[in-house]
């Protein structure tokens, strides 16, 4: 049963992926990777992932495709893409690479595998998927928690920054320097 | 239990296809959803040597990538929509204003 469930799983991932690159307009990759999104967290759930698969559907399909969404309507594109000699070349070039990749995955998975050295860390199995994750991210991975903590500040501050725009800055710095010098 | 190959298959597949989505693709936003899928791609991969390895680790790393994920598409959309303000596209090919 499981393994039907991940072929059908995989199937949907990457036909909604293909589509993902391949319709012409934005809106519809945008919903084709929330599907595909939403498979790749059934994958996770059949991996014994449940807390990654929660957090997929959670913070990829609804948070970050809201941005995109969000983005692509407010910019509201009229004109697809230019076709033309160049942009044909250019187009079949990156297929060919694609291609060459493809097969170099190929090669790589179909290889041989060798257990590296590894000592994992192997929790009590009574534990719940989400309180070994908890467990690890609280105790082994706590200051690479905290920096994330940094990074999300640091991405925040610096997304008001550039959404703000250059006329924006000016305007207020304008205001600034306005208010100081009639103040004395 | 899946497979270990049947994942990392699946996860090379998924690469692939964002590897020829940055490649083939024109729009600026249509190559950051590529970008997304090759860093699923990786969580995958991520996700299913923790389950080969009988660990949480992977599913760890998986959320710091997630992580790194969301900040960089909040950082990389404002950078296009500011783009967008200032020269009216969200072509690559288009946006040539450092070429001499």
């Amino acid at each position: 049963m499981i393994p039907f469930l991940f072929i059908g799983f995989a199937v949907l991932l990457v036909a909604s992926s293909l589509m993902v690159i391949l319709h012409r307009n934005p809106v519809t990759s945008a919903l084709f990777l929330v599907l595909a999104f939403c498979s790749l967290a059934g994958i996770y759930l059949l991996l014994h992932a449940e807390f990654v698969g929660l957090v997929q559907v959670i913070v990829y399909a609804g948070a970050i495709m809201v941005l995109f969404l969000f983005v692509i309507m407010y910019m509201n594109l009229q004109k697809d893409e230019e076709s033309g000699l160049q942009s044909a070349l250019r187009r079949a070039l990156g297929w060919l690479l694609g291609a060459l990749l493809a097969a170099e995955a190929w090669m790589l998975v179909r290889g041989r595998w060798a257990p590296g050295p590894v000592a994992p860390q192997t929790l009590a199995p009574p534990a719940g998927n989400t309180q070994q994750v908890g467990l690890a991210l609280y105790s082994r991975y706590l200051f690479p928690f905290e920096i994330t903590s940094m990074l999300l500040l640091v991405a925040m501050v610096g997304v008001i920054v550039i959404a703000r725009g250059r006329a924006a800055a000016a305007r207020d710095a304008a205001a600034r320097d306005g208010g100081e010098g009639g103040t004395p | 239990m899946i497979p270990l190959g049947w994942s990392l298959a699946l996860s090379a597949v998924l690469f692939v296809i964002g590897v020829v989505g940055v490649l083939v693709r024109r729009n600026a936003l249509i190559i950051f959803m590529s970008i997304e899928l090759m860093l699923n791609a990786a969580n995958l991969a991520f996700v299913a040597f923790a389950r080969a390895l009988d660990s949480v680790d992977g599913q760890v790393f998986v959320f710091f990538v997630m992580t790194v994920a969301a900040a960089e598409v909040a950082v990389g959309l404002a950078i296009i929509v500011n783009t967008f303000r200032l020269r009216e596209t969200v072509f690559v090919d288009e946006i040539n204003i450092l070429k001499g």
